[in-house]
Order: C-alpha cells, then structure tokens, then sequence
C-alpha cells in the first residue's frame, strides 16, 4: 500500500517580492513499511519535505496523497487530526514541555484525542515502558539525559499508534553512544512493528539504518536508491 | 474532542506556574469588584435607610407649620408666630377632602420624673388621630381618645426611650409620672420607631391630650393656638391635591390677600424623603458605574497578561499543535486561562468588597447594604472580562502556524 504520495509538490516562501522556492516539484512515492532515510546539505528542503509529510504545512502547490486521500487541500482542523491519529513527530531539539512530567508528556496527543484520563495514563506508561523509561515516569524532562528525553518524544510520538513516524534530525542533538540507542528503537519500530519510518539525518552512519535514502539537494531530490 | 477537564486542567497548572504574575494580573480585577460591591453596597445602604425614614415617620406624611417660608428673602424660624390654631385643624380635617387625618400639637420640651428618675423630653399635645397619621402602633395600653381631650384629663403616651429611661424593666402603664411636677397617669407606650436622618431620637417622646398641654403644660401659647399640624393624605399621589386644599383653605381663613404672602408653611416630607431617595438611588448607580470603568481597566491588564503568556508560550502552543491540539482547542485553553483569572479575581474582590463595605459602615456608622444581586452580577461582569478581554490573546495563539511557533525561541 502506497502510504506518502507526492505529485509535482512545490513550496514556495515569499520575502516582499522576492520568492524561495524550497520545494521544487517534487514527486514520490513511500510504500507502508519503509524505512527511508533523508540526507542532503542544510538548506536543501529536507525539513520542509518533512514538515509536509507531517501535515504541519501545506503544500503551495502539487498534491499530497496520505494513505490515498488528497490533504492537500485539507483545513487546519482535519490536519490536527491526521497529526494526532496517523503521525508521530520526533524533533531534533525534543521539544517536550518543562514543566510536565515524561509521563504528562507522554500523554499530550491522547488529551487531544479526547481520552479518558485514567486510559490516558495506562497507555503513556507502556508506552515510556516500550522506550524503557518507566522508572522515569514523574521526572521533569531537565531531570533527564538528552536521549532520554528523546526517548520521552517518540514515546509521545507513538503513544497514539501512528501510521508513520516522522524524525527530522533525531540525533542531531545526541552524543555518538546515544544516537545508536535511538536508531535502534527506530529500527525495532520499523521491523517488529511494521511503521512507516522516514528520517532526516546529516550522518552516513545513522542513514545506513535506512532501507532506502533519498537525497534533496536545492528543493530536488538528488537521488533515490534502495539498499 | 478535547475534554474540558482537561483543558481546565492545563488552564490551572499554568497559572499555578506564574503564580505570581497571575495574581499581579487579577490585581485590577480584585480591585474593581471590590469597587463596585462597595460602592453599591454604600449606595442602596443608604437608599435602604431613607426608605425605612418614610416609612418610619408615616407615609404620606404634610407638615404645616405657621409663619412663611421666606420673608423678604429671610428665612423665618417656624413657630415663633403662632397664626396656626385648633379650629384650622378641624377645617382642613372637615373640608380638603384629599386628607384623610389631621393631628394639631402642642408642644414643648419638660422635666419627667418617676421615683428618682428624671428625664427631659419633648412633650407633645395632640389629638386621637395622631396614631393615624404617623400610622405607630402600641405595644401596651391606649393612646389618647377624645374623651381625654375633651375633658384635658392627665393622661400620657410615652415612647420606647422614654420608658427605658424612667421606668428601665417595669411595666410603665397605670404608673404615675410627674411632668413639670404636674402628675399624669400613663396609659399606653409607644412601639419603637428608631432615629430619623438627621439623627434625632422618635422614641424620646411623651404624648398628652391637646387640651391638657395648652392648660396645665404650656401656657405661654395662647389659648387655641397650635404648634404645628400633622396631615395624612390619602395616597402618595395625592400628596399635592392635599397640599394645594390645605393651602387654598388656610389663605381664606387667614384673609390673605392675592398679593400677600402666606402665613404657614406646608411641608411634604414624604415627597422630600423620595427625592433624597431618588438622588441617593441615582448616586450608587453612578458610583458603581465609576467603579466599573476600573473593572474595565482590570480587564485590559488581563488581556495584556495574557498577549505576554501567548508569546511566551509560543513554543509550547507549537508543541501542542503538533500532536494533534485544533485551533479551537488552543483557543479554549486561553480563553478559560483568563476567565480562570478573571473568576478568582471576582471572588478575591468580592470578599474585599464586602470587607470594606463592613469597615465603612462601622467606622463612618454607614449603612450598608450588600445585596446578593449586587454581588452576583459583579462576579458575572467580572467573568465576562475574562472571555471579552481574553478572547483576542486567545485567537491570537489559536492562529499561530505550527511551524513557525515550533521554531520560536
Ligand atoms: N518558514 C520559513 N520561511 C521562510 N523561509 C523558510 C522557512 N522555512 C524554511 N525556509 C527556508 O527554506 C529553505 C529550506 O529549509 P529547510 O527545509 O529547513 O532545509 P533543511 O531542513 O534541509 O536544512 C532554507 O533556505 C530556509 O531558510
Ligand atoms: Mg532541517
């Protein structure tokens, strides 16, 4: 099944009278399953790409078929309930809230999908178990390491259970020994529980998790090849 | 959908967060309610107590009194000139058909005595009808009947104080009193009746029949001469009917010329009373109108608080976007952060409003009165606030882009 489908998407940022075209006709398309990894030089697109993918920003032009129905043409509202239901989003700088516990954090999406606050809870504390952070529960995420707190992110990024996981530089903040764990969690993701996995990452190494990297280059995309 | 427990909640952990900033933001608010509950509470006090004066002195109520309001431009104390007497009382009693009552006095302040209490009082002689017009019950006895006028037999009514003063626990009917060393019997007290505006006590009173006062009592007023009458009207609204006939008839008796001035004066006090109820009335609406310009002020300070909060928390509305939170949910997390506010605010002021309107009334011997309307209806607009101030800082971060609000530092 044809999970992403882009047709001719373009993304184009307006200064005055002055346009950047970050995203210039794209087209692809990502099955259910894969394991995808983006590499190019900062500036060429990749994160727009991501953003995209993840219902966070709508295409200027083009169309964005998600699962065979078009969203490019979806409100704000139908959008925030892609992102909620289908989408899980890991980011580089974690972006979890201070001043709520990993579990509270780990709990946001499903607050958003009108859940009951005792189903609430069960289902983040299995979850930060899956990321082997139960112990964590009640700490406040400046308590904790910085792979931690990204395991905390794709915790809350899975607690809904997403089509898709989405990573725009997971690692980009991490230590060697730490990206690894991560990969690794994404690796166990994809392969025991067959979710789609795309990620943005600068480094060979992480991109070799990868079943299939696509390289973007000027809002292009440079190359695709399968491993 | 989103819960709104769930929102409540955020709402509330975000607040307790700033607590500080929060209440420097319901500060204005706090202040406002205060504002109006007191001034409100000020205002219909008041209003209330003049009410009671009306009611207290007798409804519809006409004073006449001798000599002229203004002579020459001066104004002349009533009563030095005695042109008012028992036979005018009787005419107006028979003849303005819009008055219903007419008690004439007689009357002077003298020495009471009872065993070895001694007390001084105004001593008023008047007729039967005298109940009727200031509409006083008793609490014991008889008032005085025609009989005892007719005959100017020593008989005594005595008000509350009066009794208080001289006979302290004992019943004080059928007791003999000594007024100006004179003895009279008394055969009734008066129910209490409390102060009037101006402070003056209606309880120290002493009621004698018309006739004996002007004999045994207070003779420097000649033989059929009146102090003053009392009218009652027969309705407020025929308050100035009965003026104009009693003014018509007392022309006419008197042989007062077209030219000339009168030699009385007619007093409409329920009329004076409404009219300082009215102002009074129109006071404490404009002192709570005054007062709610500074809710208003209070509202903006939520609203600037909160524009502060939403830029503040741009990233954490970014964050919230990102996992599924819909600009209607963003918004309503605003908006019932500031009615949060506002709400507290309310209760906070309420409570200061009540507070001082208890010191006021003690210290300035004020009467207050906190109506539970007053209270509601501050503590609505103050909720009101809330949703009309915050509800642009709240579609404010409701239509941040995702994106964008995720990148903020
Ligand atoms: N919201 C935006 N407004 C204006 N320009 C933007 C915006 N987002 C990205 N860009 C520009 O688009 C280009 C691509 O950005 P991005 O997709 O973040 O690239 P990458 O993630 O590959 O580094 C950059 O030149 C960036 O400055
Ligand atoms: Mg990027």
């Amino acid at each position: 099944m044809t999970q992403i489908k882009f047709e001719n998407v373009v993304k184009i940022y307006k200064f005055g009278d002055h346009e950047l075209k970050v995203l210039d006709n794209i087209s692809i398309s990502i099955e259910k399953g894969e394991f995808v990894c983006i590499m190019g030089p900062s500036g060429s697109g990749k994160s727009t790409f991501m953003n995209i993918v993840g219902c966070l920003d709508t295409p200027t032009s083009g169309k964005y078929f998600f699962e065979g129905v078009d969203v490019s043409t979806f409100g704000l509202d139908e959008l925030a309930e892609i992102r909620n239901k289908k989408i899980g989003f890991v980011f580089q700088q974690f972006n979890l809230l201070p001043r709520a516990t990993a579990l509270e954090n780990v709990e946001l999406p499903l607050i958003y999908a009108g859940i009951s606050a005792k189903e609430r809870k069960e289902k983040a504390l299995e979850t930060l178990s899956w990321v082997g952070l139960k112990e964590k529960a009640n700490v406040y995420p400046r308590q904790l390491s910085g792979g931690q707190q990204q395991r905390v992110a794709i915790a809350r990024a899975l607690v809904n259970n997403p089509a898709i996981i989405l990573a725009d530089e997971p690692t980009g903040n991490l230590d060697s020994k730490s990206s690894m764990e991560i990969m690794e969690i994404f690796k166990r993701l994809n392969e025991e529980q067959g979710l789609t996995t795309i990620i943005v990452t600068h480094e060979p190494d992480i991109a070799s998790f990868g079943r299939r990297q696509i390289r973007f280059l000027d809002g292009k995309i440079l190359s695709d090849t399968k491993t | 959908m989103i819960a709104i427990s769930s929102i409540i909640n955020i709402a509330l952990r975000s607040l307790i967060a700033n607590a500080m900033r929060s209440f420097l933001a319901i500060l204005g608010i706090i202040i406002g309610v205060g504002a109006v509950v007191t001034m409100v509470a000020i205002g219909t006090g008041a209003s209330e107590k003049i009410s009671n004066q009306i009611s207290s002195i007798g409804s519809n109520l006409i004073l006449i009194l001798p000599g002229a309001t203004t002579q020459g431009g001066i104004r002349m104390g009533h009563g030095t000139i005695q042109t008012l007497t028992m036979a005018d009382s009787e005419a107006i009693a028979r003849e303005c058909s819009a008055v219903v009552a007419v008690a004439p006095v007689i009357s002077g302040t003298a020495q009471v005595v009872f065993g070895n209490q001694n007390w001084s009082t105004a001593v008023m002689g008047t007729t039967p009808e005298m109940v009727t017009v200031r509409e006083w019950e008793l609490i014991s006895g008889r008032f005085i009947t025609e009989q005892d006028v007719r005959s100017g037999t020593k008989v005594a009514v005595i008000g509350q104080t009066v009794a208080e003063k001289l006979f302290g626990d004992l019943d004080p009917v059928g007791k003999l009193i000594r007024i100006k060393k004179i003895p009279f019997e008394v055969i009734g007290v008066l129910d209490k009746k409390g102060q009037t505006l101006t402070g003056q006590d209606q309880d120290d009173i002493i009621y004698v029949p018309i006739t004996t006062s002007q004999r045994t009592l207070f003779g420097n007023i000649l033989p059929g001469r009146v102090r003053l009458i009392y009218a009652k009207a027969a309705s407020l609204e025929a308050i100035p009917t009965a003026t104009e006939q009693i003014k018509t008839l007392l022309r006419q008796r008197h042989r007062i010329g077209p030219n000339q001035e009168d030699d009385f004066t007619v007093m409409d006090l329920t009329q004076m009373l409404k009219a300082a109820e009215e102002s009074t009335r129109t006071m404490s609406i404009l002192l709570g109108a005054i007062a709610s310009v500074s809710l208003i002020v209070g509202g903006i300070g939520i609203m600037n608080i909160m524009l502060v909060s939403v830029t503040e928390r741009t990233r954490e509305i970014g964050i919230r976007m990102a996992v599924g939170a819909k600009p209607g949910d963003i918004r309503l997390q605003f908006l019932i952060e500031a009615v949060f506010l506002t709400t507290i605010g309310g209760i906070f002021g309420l409570l200061l409003g009540i507070g001082t309107s208890l010191i006021v009334s003690s210290i300035m011997q004020w009467p207050v009165s906190i109506s539970p309307i007053a209270a509601i209806i501050a503590f609505g607009f103050s909720a009101f606030v809330g949703i009309f101030f915050g509800f642009y800082p709240a579609y404010k971060a409701s239509i941040l882009n995702p994106i964008e609000a995720l990148r903020y530092e």
